[in-house]
Formats: C-alpha cells, structure tokens, sequence
C-alpha cells in the first residue's frame, strides 16, 4: 500500500464548542478533556458506500411516503442543493437524511408530548443519494416552529436535520436547516451555539423561487459542504512505505 | 492578494431527542421504509468470528444516556474495509459484509448493541499495523458535534501494546477506556464498551 487521501485539518471554529451553557443538555453531555488528534488512517478515510437499491421509491418525498387516507396538512415546498467538499469538488453517492416535525411543530415520536397534533399523513422523514453533480432533491411540508424544555420560553426556529454520510466517516456529520426570514433563529441557542455569523448564515436555506413548482410548491436552497482532501503534493512519510 | 477559494465545511448542530425519526424511525414508533439500517452487520454468509458488542454511554452525573445513537465502522475479518480507498490488495473482500452499522440505545435500560464479527487488523500509516478495532461516532441531544472514539479488545493485548493510536494517547490511564472487555454468555461473544461523555473515566475522543 503506497499512501491514502488525507482530509484537511478540521477547522472546529465553524461547529459549535462542546460545551455551551446556553443549551443546558451539553453541561453534562460535554467532554471535559481535549480530543486527541490523529492523522488520518484507513479508519477514517474510509466509510460506508450506500446503494440505490437500498431505498426505496418514495423515500425523498415526505408528501406522499406516509401519506395514509389523504395528504399532509401545510406548505408544500422542495428542498434541494448541493453537497460538496472543502474542494468544491462534487460528493457523489452521499446518503442524505432527514427528519422534521410536521407542520404544526409536532414530531411523530413516541417521546414528543407537545400539545400540537399529529398529521396522520405525515411521518417526518426521508432520504436520498446524491447524483454524479452531489444534486439532490426531496419534497416535504414547511414544518413548524415549537417550544422546547431549555428556558421556559425558549423556541425552536421552523427546522429539517440533515445527517450525512460522504466517502470517509470522518466526513460523517448532523445539522440543521434553517428557513431565510424566520425571526426565531437569532434567539435559539442551539443556533447560537456556532459562534461564527458566517458559518450560521450557511444554515439558512434561502427562498428559491426559480426552482418552485407553479401552482404547487416553493422550493428552498440549501447547499452542504463535507471536509476536503489534501492534494497529493510531495509524499513525506504517508501510509507506509512498505 | 487572491483569495483563496475553499468552502468551508457545513457547521455541525445537535442531533436533538428526535433523531430516531429520521435514523431510525422503528425506534420512534413507526414504520415507514421498507428498508431500515439497523444494529446486525452480519448475515449468514458473512465470514469471521461473530461478536456482540453492549454498552452504555453515560452523562457527566454518571446516568445513562438514553436517547443516543451510535454508528460503527469496521474492517472485514480479514482486515480489509468494504471501500475504494482501502488498498490492501491481499487481503479478500467480503461480500457479505459492509462493516457499517447503527444502534439507538434503548429508552429504559440506556443498552446498546451491535451484531458483528470481530475485525481484522488493518495496516496504519508508515505501515504499521493497528490492531484490531471498531470505529465508533456518537451522537445526540446535548452533543453538539458527533464525537469519534475506537473501541480495542481487551483479548488483543499484545497488538494494543504496539497500536500506534493507542500510544498516541499520553496518559496511559486514559488508554483503557477504549479497551472492550469480552464475556461469554451461552454461545455468544460478547464485548461490553461503555462510554463516558464526561467525568471519571472519560471516553478518550479523537479529532480525525
């Protein structure tokens, strides 16, 4: 074996700091030490490959992949993009995931109590792969902003989680997608927990009014940027050289 | 000057308490895909010896965590990842096996568990061998980014001694957080890890 695609240096002052007292569950979920840093092995510029035959034909529309006796009740928007490397290089094949709540801010989960009702047409989530440009699309209904157990009248931000999984689990990354315009993102410390402005910004899908579906959806634009891989400029000392 | 152009990577945010909706929704309470990622990497064909993994993960209290989600990522049984980039060209594929899997620590008793088989060793940088391990990313409500720890067994002692990340770890008190200690039960294997996020007996995390 001659030498492996290293990932650039992860650059922690674009992600939130473990701790951050304004989000009381990371006081006791937040590492006191320093992690160890590691040059990068086959471990972690390795990581799983996903298959189209994996999901299935409706796993990218929310609208209609629980849809039971009718369809879900709220705005019908598509949400769509690109997911790229540090590089601006395509990551094709990524596995891109998705949850919300549903329109009215409730989640379908066994553990959320919140007044708001369920959408008996509405599941919450889906997934799909990236294409050969890193494109990928879905279709969903806006969802809600609701109250949450931090302060008393603390509110989540209407938001979509997005997990992705690109070429290397060391790429493997959760966040959230926030809606342009929205009044509750500047005072939600789970977004303000990321201290930077810039790289809060870069959450926030903007209105996308070419790409709406006449007479029936808005769509939003939200771009996704994985770690990069260093060039392979001058060779000292890499994956052995055995 | 020119600017340089690299993107800069997508901040990380919190998984939050719902995040079996869209990683696991059987453990949300519903069904929805036809095909779900789960705990068993393994099927009938998949070649090496099989092993379970168990654990808990436990806050700065000393509580279990009971809404984190776990994945894996591993070698085959002869020491090979299932991906392009792994170049050990002598060592066999295995079909039968991705090495990936994901885990939801149970809402009562905080356990979790993977269905695997145990990894071969896989060649390291300046092509030392590491030994045998399990990569493993956490994440929940409350963790802001996923952390990334390895999980080493505790029978492989004397290919940790020579483990080129397990040396990297200065404290050597700390080392042993990462070492899996075996059990049998019946037939089974089982290797029981737990994590500790924070306090006495602190996970080492890394920074890949």
């Amino acid at each position: 074996m001659s030498q492996i695609n290293e990932l650039y240096q992860r650059n922690y002052e674009l992600h939130p700091p473990v701790l951050v007292p304004e989000y009381k569950t990371s006081v006791l979920r937040s590492p006191k030490n320093a992690l160890i840093s590691l040059q990068n092995s086959l471990s972690e510029i390795t990581g799983p490959v996903f298959g189209q035959h994996e999901l299935g034909r409706l796993d990218n529309d929310l609208i209609l992949n629980y849809a039971k006796q009718g369809l879900p009740i709220g705005e019908r928007i598509i949400v769509h993009g690109y997911v790229r490397d540090e590089n601006g290089l395509p990551m094709r094949n990524a596995l891109v995931e998705v949850w919300q709540a549903n329109a009215g801010g409730r989640y379908r989960h066994k553990k959320d109590q919140y007044l708001a009702p369920i959408d008996p047409n509405f599941g919450g989530c889906g997934r799909v792969l990236t294409d050969d440009n890193g494109y990928y699309f879905f279709r969903t209904i806006k969802p809600g902003p609701y109250p949450w157990r931090n302060r008393v009248n603390d509110w989540r931000p209407a938001h979509i989680h997005f997990s992705l999984s690109g070429d290397a689990f060391a790429q493997r990354l959760i966040t959230q997608m926030y809606f342009e315009g929205d009044p509750l993102i500047a005072s939600c410390p789970i977004v303000r927990a990321i201290k930077n402005d810039d790289a809060v910004r870069t959450l926030i899908a903007g209105l996308d009014k070419t790409a709406s579906v006449q007479l029936d959806s808005l769509a939003y634009r939200f771009d996704l940027v994985l770690r990069g891989y260093r060039a392979t400029l001058f060779e000292n000392r890499l994956q052995g050289k055995a | 000057m020119m600017p340089l152009s690299y993107l800069p990577e997508t901040p990380s945010q919190t998984a939050g308490p719902y995040v079996h909706i869209g990683l696991a929704p059987l453990a949300a309470g519903f069904e929805i895909f036809e095909n779900n990622f789960g705990h068993v990497l393994t099927q009938p064909e998949t070649q090496g010896q099989r092993i379970t993994l168990e654990g808990r993960v436990f806050d700065g209290s000393g509580t279990p965590i009971r809404d984190v989600l776990l994945e894996i990522w591993q070698a085959n049984a002869h020491g090979r990842y299932n991906h392009p980039s792994d170049l050990q060209q002598h060592k066999p594929l295995d079909a039968a096996f991705r090495g990936w899997g994901r885990s939801c620590s149970d809402f009562d008793t905080g356990l979790y568990r993977f269905e695997t088989v145990k990894p071969g060793a896989v060649c390291g940088r300046d092509g030392r061998m590491m030994a045998p391990h399990i990569n493993l990313w956490i994440v929940a409500r409350g963790i802001n980014l996923g952390l990334h720890t390895r999980l080493y067994f505790a029978d492989e002692a004397a290919a940790n001694q020579q483990d080129p990340v397990l040396n990297l770890i200065e404290l050597e008190v700390r080392r042993k957080t990462l070492i899996a200690q075996p059990e049998r039960r019946g037939e089974e294997w089982v290797y029981r890890f737990d994590i500790v996020i924070q306090g006495e007996g602190e996970t080492v995390f890394f920074d890949l």
